[in-house]
């Protein structure tokens, strides 16, 4: 494990985000390489060469399932760092701020209307259904929770609670009156899975995410001001005001793009970042692309379980997620918590 | 008016209202560069609130605050942490840094963009710690220190800023004495050898008698005396600010002002003596 030296350096930075990085390619390199199908990887060495089949298997269908889950996981790490960050508590996960609840609302909505089918907008009606549900939540929960012209944490994060109270009263709602085969959709939509996309959607997935994530980075010192309170980090010359906004719209438009995508793959968001912080420390400027890799790295390797673990069939990602990262997670508590637990 | 250069802090006519309720009123107030001035007064004075509107925490303000001649609703918030340093009354801390870390925080206004800390800065943030005695705290997660140790890890931080305006709320409420000695010593020599301008708020009067250049005292959401502490510091105001009964005497080593507090048995003993020449002569004055 990496040690926390005396302080960070642009060097440490580059040293761990290599090491991470390396631990995502060997997640990566192992999402390929297994899976319900069988690929007989001697056909890869000098002088073989891989049936059509083989070929299909490992660049139609892992590759693109695996960046899928690398891109997603990565996200919701960073949305939940970037949470944590604007509430000052370590225990606010990506879905706490009601975004979810709207991106399912409008899932559920493009399910029940019947556009959930291959055949409508190439499939891409439900997750353009939740992204909509995903924007509308956001301006709605931003306007309602400035007051006087300021966001304050309190106002969002009541306004974001009671919003995805509202969101599952109302996906409850629509369960009851939906069809039987409508209802076993929207059951396995919610429950969270990495969804098989292709080329073209991946690329302007990560295109989404890098520019977020970017945006995102040139706020990390702010962060880590923000941890001594808001008067504090007014103290140190922060823009408080500009910097929880920008910071809530960009959180939610990640947490967005995310459950638009893959429905709620819950915990990645809660416990990438918290055992990150266990490891390396708190300071944002080496967090925020840890919890990118590592975010990807389990997501990666949670999914690998999810289409091992009943072959044939899959779990979805968002139940193993919770029973690997819930266990884990409270082993880290109790073995490294006592130095860097809040 | 005197120049900003000769006093970084000028305050005049302030009034600030909180919800609807008047906090300050009326409030004029200056720091000369090199003076340590003292803000005291009862809770609910208003003192924090004072030292947050200087601080520019608190914008909506009615009236002039100026620092280093600027008014600092129109200050860049960045500009403005280069030139003052505050001591919260009640940091926060909400995630688990290391001593080091928090008080190299106080190098966040002088860097640019995603900079990472220069050896420089890595020297200002370990001067400030051996400055304040806590450098063996360096690599000390913060959720672990003490209350006293967490309040000078804060001071240390301040330093680090290196301001020209030092303003401090209750810097030393949860320090022993011999640790507010020292970090009044160093807050003097702030002012005398830096020039910096401080200006703090504490309860503890015998502190106050001893080092600072000059007091406000603050009663009823305005200024009911200021002055040298010699001159304020005495009898009628502090019974008349702070409403209790307080023994008053002058200390023989070196001739300010002694007060100590008088439990309510205390208060009975002196009406009863009825001996008001024995409570250190100071009455009138």
């Amino acid at each position: 494990m990496v040690h926390r030296t005396e302080r960070l350096t642009g060097r440490r930075v580059l040293i761990v985000t290599l090491l991470l990085a390396a631990l995502l390619a060997l997640c990566i390199g192992g999402g390929i390489a297994f899976g319900a199908g069988t690929v007989n990887f001697s056909s890869l060495l000098p002088g073989g060469s891989l049936t059509e089949v083989e070929h299909a298997i490992l660049l139609q269908v892992r590759l693109p399932r695996v960046l899928a889950a690398g891109l997603l996981g990565g996200a919701l790490a960073v949305a939940g760092v970037v949470f944590q960050a604007l509430l000052r508590n370590p225990l606010a996960d990506p879905y706490v701020l009601g975004v979810a609840g709207g991106a399912s609302i409008g899932g559920v909505v493009a399910l029940l209307l019947g556009l959930g089918s291959v055949g409508v907008m190439g499939g891409a009606a439900v997750p353009a259904f939740a992204f909509a549900g995903a924007l509308a939540a956001l301006l709605l929960i931003e306007s309602i929770a400035t007051v006087g012209g300021q966001l304050t944490v309190y106002s969002i994060l009541l306004t974001g609670a009671i919003f995805n109270s509202f969101a599952a009263a109302l996906i409850y709602f629509i369960q009851s009156v939906a069809s039987l085969q409508q209802l076993h959709e929207i059951v396995f939509y919610l429950m969270g899975r990495v969804p098989a996309l292709g080329y073209q959607e991946l690329a302007v997935l990560a295109l989404a995410i890098v520019i977020v994530d970017l945006a995102v980075y040139t706020m990390c010192r702010d962060y880590n001001a923000l941890s001594l309170g808001e008067e504090g980090a007014m103290l140190l010359g922060v823009d408080v005001g500009r910097t929880k906004r920008f910071t809530f719209v960009l959180g939610s438009l990640l947490t967005g793009l995310c459950v638009a995508v893959a429905g709620l793959i819950g915990f990645v968001g809660l416990v990438v970042p918290h055992m990150l912080r266990l490891v390396i420390g708190p300071d944002h400027r080496l967090l925020l692309p840890a919890a990118f890799l590592g975010g990807a790295s389990f997501l990666v390797l949670a999914d690998l379980a999810a289409r091992l673990l009943l072959v044939p069939n899959e779990l979805p990602v968002g139940v193993v997620t919770a029973l690997i990262g819930g266990p884990f997670f409270l082993y880290l508590l109790r073995t490294r918590g006592r130095n860097y637990a809040f | 008016m005197p120049s900003s250069r000769d006093t970084p802090i000028q305050v005049a006519d302030l009034s600030f209202d909180y919800v609807g309720r008047t906090v300050l009123n009326d409030i004029r107030l200056s720091v000369g560069a090199g003076k340590i001035v003292g803000l005291l007064g009862p809770n609910g004075s208003g003192k924090s609130t004072l030292l947050k509107i200087i601080a520019g925490t608190l914008p909506g303000y009615r009236g002039s605050v100026q620092v280093a001649g600027v008014e600092v609703r129109s200050f860049a918030r960045g500009k403005l942490a280069r030139l003052v340093a505050m001591v919260q009354q009640e940091p926060e801390f909400s995630f688990n840094y290391s001593v080091l870390e928090i008080v190299l925080m106080g190098r966040h206004p002088h860097l640019a963009g995603l900079a990472f800390e220069s050896a420089a800065d890595v020297e200002i943030a370990h001067a400030a710690l051996d400055r304040c005695g806590i450098l063996a705290l360096g690599q000390r997660p913060i959720h672990e220190l003490s209350s006293g140790e967490r309040q000078r890890v804060v001071f240390a931080r301040a330093l680090a800023q290196e301001p020209m305006i030092l303003l401090l709320d209750e810097p030393a409420s949860f320090l022993d004495i011999r640790h507010q000695v020292e970090i009044f010593d160093i807050v003097r020599e702030l002012a005398e050898v830096q020039g910096c301008a401080v200006l703090t708020a504490v309860h503890d009067l015998n502190l106050a008698a001893e080092y600072f250049d000059q007091v406000y005292l603050l009663s009823d959401r305005t200024i009911a005396a200021c002055g040298s502490s010699g001159t304020v510091l005495n009898y009628a105001n502090l019974t008349r600010v702070f409403e209790t009964e307080l023994y008053v005497d002058t200390n023989a080593l070196t001739g300010k002002l002694l007060i100590v507090p008088l439990s309510g048995r205390s208060r009975r003993l002196l009406a009863e003596t009825r001996a008001p020449r024995r409570n250190g002569g100071h009455q009138d004055s």
